[in-house]
């Protein structure tokens, strides 16, 4: 099972954060990867909020394609960040040869823009760039898009964390939201693009869990918008879902919840808003999603929430001390990052609510 | 001595040949009066009894011609035995019986006879496909990554729609406040939630009334007492006027068929009406005799139909289509339009066909219908019943309905508009007693939901079955009661305890619904989830594109 976590936090934290978060979640054999993606970036990146960077994992020839393809779309990269790594055989990871931030600049005549169109341009370029390193085994590209670096990789998390000197905070890499999770997808190939977090246009999910609706979801979603693709791992179509929900339909979050985990027939009609339920669950019967799930979600506002299953109940905490508050699915990761918090506060989400945490930290939860 | 007349029906060329045994019988001649079609009648046989007599000079042989009463199997082309096995069950002292005659030959020397073409009731009776749901298993249990649910006590949401679903994107809400409201004035098609099974459409005339009486009642039972929204389609012909002013009536979902039979009666009720109906079912054609219209007989014909269906006393046959449609975008135009116009737009409209090659063309068509009024696809195989078809119908024509269902749902989901007609499947489901089961496949395959209809019959002793047994339903002479309308057999049929088992029936496949759900691991009804299934059939698993296991 996959152990997901997400720290939120007022000042620029490290990703060392969130290996320490996740390293007291390892359970059993399943150690058998690590991604993370940092948004609200600080560090190194804070310079360039507005700007789009690049996250891919790539071969030599990977990454000459990428330059060549958007040199001739019109970007212009005005800072890149090579990831220093520092070999041992002893470290069990299987690595790509080169992990690239790259920073561009839009191509000129996107000045005028509106961010829809700069958005669009983004998912394109990224859907077209993957493509082609998809069909010639030549690399992975994870995010394009402002203010945000992703990461994944094979093998052992504290390994990871080793090879990419990620556990030192002498690399200057800082973000205000960091999501992780300590595990690949071990019930099926090991596929890189299948680890979570999932990241789309500013829309990050981490779900762990089976959806027994994947079927229904996956049919539904790859009709829905160019950018839902892959579907290497049933957690993908969280995401998918959420940035249909808000970003395509402009349906407030809380909405994400009706659209997950419908309420039954019965109870919508004791609701004063029953017609719009009605319809949602009705209109939207084929993303709705039947557990075991939890999912953490960040909007691209900097919102992030929780909302579980309604049936199966996969655990998730949120906790807060001072400026910082983790969401985590296992109480051991919090407690390692956060051992002096008041613990009568921790919220285990339940399975009619949608827990919320907002760029101040106030935790909101909004029953379903 | 006679001359053999070779030309002439013989008890061998009959379908069932009565066996008697008249040492048994005490001639109490309850076989005969039971015998609904006069397949038997009271007879006498000349006997020679022969004897010893003793007396004083010895013994003597006393030799006499006797005429002891028999009971004989009538043979004639009309009042042939249908194998019903009546006249066993009443027999007390087990002295007849009935067996199938294997020559299969009955049909030929009828036609050859009456230059008719044979004509009866029930299902198919050639067997030469094997049943494709029972090759199918629910084989995705959830086992350690995705815990099981208890079937006893979770709460299970089964419920489906009825109604045009419009995609999200057309919802259009207004946003206040954080809330979504619907817009004030728009108008969007009526969605209804409802159990996913659903009463066949069965008339009053191919049903007698007690039997069609049975199953309303059992519908609002179900509805009432038992919080099962079962909804039950009432067949061609409309229903009387006191259930159509009655709050009952929103249970029901009224037919128009071809023949129009029982609308003027329905339209002369709408004022009065204090409900709605819960959905128009447009019937275009039956899988069990696709291309074919209604056919009710003269003699099922009684006073009572004749006031529902406003008709004369004849044989009343529904043409094989609508007259006036020419074509799929023109009934959307004029019989949808009109019939969700009647109800303002707040009762679904749908269709029935009978499953055909060409179904995924017709509801890839509707789909594409732009004013979202086609409420439902309902799809007939050609293992569904019938009150009466020409025989050669029933055999030899018509299209299994699971590769259908599934050709459908799939042209649906190409067109991303899962869902969006909800299809609701029959024609053959539960006809092994299995109803859960079927049910249960035939959503993970993309049902919305089903009809069933013949098992109803069934569960309310209809004693006909798929191998030639009976199938007698459309001479009017059921007798059992179900399909007749004679008042003497109607009375065979108690009302309320068919009701009753239909109740029972319905309460049984809840339960197991739940106990297919629970281990898939979900809650809610696993419409077009297909990974739930695997299949012991590799052309059937490759055909559904669902996973063949051995």
């Amino acid at each position: 099972m996959c152990r997901i976590g997400s720290i939120k936090s007022k000042k620029y934290i490290h990703p060392s954060k969130v290996l320490k978060l996740m390293r007291s979640q390892q359970k059993g054999h399943d150690n058998s990867g690590f991604a993370f993606i940092m948004q609200d970036l600080g560090g190194i990146f804070e310079n360039y909020k507005d700007l789009p960077i690049l996250s891919m994992a790539v071969t030599d020839e990977g990454m000459k394609y990428a330059e060549d393809l958007l040199h001739k779309i019109g970007f212009v990269r005005v800072f890149q960040y090579n990831l220093e790594v520092c070999p041992d055989s002893s470290l069990k990871i299987e690595t790509m040869p080169n992990y690239v931030f790259e920073v561009f600049q839009y191509p000129k005549n996107y000045k005028n823009s509106s961010l829809e169109e700069k958005e669009n341009l983004l998912l394109d370029t990224r859907l077209k760039l993957r493509k082609h390193l998809e069909q010639n085994e030549e690399g992975f590209v994870y995010s394009f898009y402002p203010d945000v670096i992703s990461l994944k990789e094979i093998g052992d998390p504290n390994d990871i964390g080793t090879y990419f000197n990620l556990w030192s905070e002498e690399v200057n890499l800082r973000a205000k939201i960091i999501t992780a999770q300590c595990r690949q997808n071990t019930n099926y190939d090991i596929v890189r693009y299948a680890a979570h977090p999932f990241f789309l246009q500013g829309y990050t999910t981490l779900t762990n869990g089976e959806n027994t609706f994947y079927e229904k979801n996956k049919l539904m979603q790859q009709k829905l918008h160019r950018g839902y693709i892959g579907f290497e791992s049933d957690s993908q179509c969280f995401l998918y879902t959420l940035h249909y929900v808000h970003k395509i339909l402009k349906w407030p979050l809380k909405y994400y919840k009706h659209v997950l985990t419908p309420l039954s027939y019965e109870e919508i009609q004791k609701r004063d808003n029953k017609n719009v339920l009605e319809r949602i669950k009705v209109s939207l019967q084929n993303l709705e999603i039947n557990g075991p799930n939890t999912t953490i979600g960040v909007l691209p506002d900097g919102t992030m929430f929780n909302v579980i299953d309604s049936k199966k109940l996969r655990p998730t905490v949120v906790c807060k001390d001072g400026d910082i508050v983790v969401m985590t699915s296992e109480v051991t990761g919090a407690n390692e990052i956060l051992p002096t918090r008041d613990i009568s506060k921790d919220i285990y989400t339940n399975e009619r609510e949608l827990v919320v945490v907002d760029n101040d930290l106030n935790i909101q939860r909004i029953a379903q | 001595m006679t001359t053999v007349n070779i030309n002439s029906i013989s008890k061998d060329d009959l379908p069932w040949i009565i066996e008697y045994e008249s040492d048994k019988c005490q001639l109490c001649g309850r076989c005969v009066a039971a015998c609904s079609f006069g397949a038997i009648k009271v007879d006498v046989q000349k006997r020679k009894k022969v004897q010893a007599i003793s007396n004083e000079e010895g013994f003597q042989i006393d030799e006499a011609q006797k005429a002891i009463p028999v009971i004989r199997q009538v043979i004639d082309a009309n009042n042939f035995c249908r194998g019903c096995g009546i006249c066993t069950k009443v027999c007390p002292n087990n002295a007849i019986n009935v067996t199938r005659n294997r020559t299969e030959i009955f049909g030929t020397r009828y036609r050859a006879k009456t230059a008719q073409s044979v004509k009866r009731g029930g299902r198919s009776n050639l067997h030469t496909e094997g049943r494709t749901l029972d090759k199918i298993k629910v084989g995705r249990i959830s086992q350690m990554t995705d815990p099981s649910l208890d079937a006893t006590r979770h709460t299970f949401d089964l419920r489906t729609n009825l109604g045009r679903v419009v995609s999200a994107d057309n919802l259009d809400f207004d946003v206040e406040n954080g809330e979504l409201k619907e817009k004030q004035n728009e108008s969007l098609p009526v969605n209804t939630s409802i159990y996913p099974i659903m009463f066949s459409d069965m008339s009053i005339g191919a049903l007698s009334p007690r039997m069609w009486e049975a199953i309303a009642i059992a519908t609002a039972y179900l509805n009432e007492v038992k919080n099962i929204p079962i909804r039950m389609a009432t067949g061609e012909g409309g229903i009387p006027d006191k259930l159509l002013r009655s709050k009952y009536l929103k249970y029901m979902i009224l037919q128009i068929a071809s023949g129009h039979f029982g609308w003027n009666r329905i339209i002369n009720s709408m004022p009065y009406m204090i409900e709605n109906p819960a959905g128009i079912l447009i019937k275009i054609g039956q899988g069990a005799k696709p291309g074919d219209g209604g056919l009710l007989m003269a003699e099922k014909n009684v006073k009572l139909i004749q006031e529902i269906r406003g008709v004369p006393k004849a044989d009343l046959l529904s043409p094989p289509n609508h007259q006036g449609l020419y074509s799929i975008e023109e009934s959307v135009q004029k019989m949808f339009l009109s019939m969700n116009c009647a109800f303002r737009f707040k009762v679904p409209v749908a269709i029935k066909v009978a499953a055909s090659s060409t179904s995924v063309s017709v509801y890839n068509n509707l789909l594409r219908d732009p004013y979202n009024i086609v409420g439902g696809f309902f799809i007939d195989g050609l293992q569904g019943g019938t009150g009466a078809a020409h025989e050669i119908s029933l055999n030899h024509t018509g299209h299994p309905i699971v590769s259908k269902l599934r050709d459908c749902y799939l042209a649906a989901v190409h067109q991303g508009k899962q869902g969006q007609i909800p299809i609701f499947a029959g024609g053959g489901v539960g006809m092994n007693g299995n109803l859960a089961a079927d049910t249960f496949k035939m959503i993970c395959l993309g049902a919305s939901g089903v009809f069933v209809g013949k098992l109803i019959l069934q569960i309310a002793g209809c004693v006909g079955n798929d191998f030639g047994k009976c199938n007698g339903c459309n001479t009017g002479k059921c007798p059992i009661g179900i399909t007749t309308q004679n008042p003497k057999l109607m009375q065979r049929l108690d009302v309320d305890r068919v009701a009753e088992n239909i109740v029972n029936y319905i309460t049984a496949t809840d339960i197991e619904l739940k106990k297919l759900l629970a281990p898939v691991g979900n809650s809610t009804l696993p419409v077009g989830r297909s990974d739930a299934l695997v299949c012991v059939d590799k052309n059937v698993a490759e055909r559904l594109n669902i996973q063949y296991v051995c």
